[in-house]
């Protein structure tokens, strides 16, 4: 199997996850959509370990995995932050940070 | 027999993206991201990549996703028209993710490397992604950045605590 399906198939993920947080608006599904782009990076970061045979890139996968975890806590403290207040769970509506 | 085991996993995982981007319910976003994350960590232990995948099923799969859920619960299934409001961003979204993709194929495929055409397994050592390979990488060339990530989990850790407190004790606080 050669190593120009990973990638494809990476940039094919990362582009779903792309088109998910531009066009839902619900702030959990939007999060959901950016753990695909980065899972998407973590298959092209393990495409090109393996095909040179070196295994930096799996520990970098690693560190993604851990840098998500720590994007959803607080992503979804937020979101419940949100929920708390009775503010409307829709980016479109969050417009108090806007400048 | 690979080339069977690489389509089959890329078929879920993008079925499970396309889902989780589809399905108005988070609740069954949350379901179909969990599909997506099994059949991608299948097509990690193609890649020679055995810990990164068990990791995947139990943190992300498992312990991440778990969150998810209890989240989606706790703020209710809201369904979410497809197409409503700014209807702009509907049509250009989609064909911006056509041209990134396209983009981005090109930038790779074009590019130089010379590995490209080639499956790597000519240079894959035996202990090759093993839990001990990776543990002895991680505790020694990458100690500073293993203990960045640390760090960084006892941050967030506080940082959803305080986000997510309760209303009375953000009062006491005040």
């Amino acid at each position: 199997m050669d190593i120009e399906w990973y990638l494809v198939l990476s940039a094919l993920l990362f582009t779903i996850g792309f088109t998910g947080v531009l066009i839902r608006r619900n702030p959990v599904v939007i999060l959901l959509c950016l753990e695909l782009m980065l899972s998407a990076g973590a298959l092209a970061m393990l495409a090109f370990s393996r095909m040179l045979g070196d295994q930096d890139g799996q520990v970098m996968v690693l560190i993604v995995l851990v840098v998500a975890a720590c994007e959803v806590v607080v992503g979804l403290g937020i979101v419940v932050a949100m929920f708390r207040r009775r503010l409307p769970l829709d980016v479109d509506d969050m417009k108090e940070l806007k400048g | 027999m690979t080339e069977v085991a690489f389509f089959v996993g890329a078929i879920g995982a993008i079925g499970g993206a396309i889902a989780v981007v589809a399905m108005r319910n988070p609740f069954y976003s949350v379901l179909a991201l969990v599909v997506h994350l099994v059949f991608l960590a299948g097509i990690f232990l193609l890649l020679r990549a055995q810990f990164i995948a068990a990791a995947q099923i139990v943190v992300y799969a498992g312990a991440v996703m778990v969150i998810y859920v209890f989240v989606a619960a706790y703020v209710g299934g809201i369904e979410e028209p497809m197409f409503d409001s700014s209807p702009m961003l509907r049509i250009v979204g989609p064909i911006l993710a056509v041209a990134l993709f396209v983009e981005i194929s090109i930038a790779v495929l074009g590019s130089s490397l010379t590995a490209l055409g080639t499956d790597g397994s000519d240079k894959i050592q035996g202990g090759f992604g093993t839990p001990e390979a990776i543990g002895k990488l991680m505790l020694e060339d990458f100690l500073i950045a293993f203990e960045a990530a640390s760090l960084l989990l006892l941050v967030a850790a506080v940082a959803a605590i305080i986000l997510a407190g309760r209303k009375k004790a953000q009062k006491e606080a005040a």
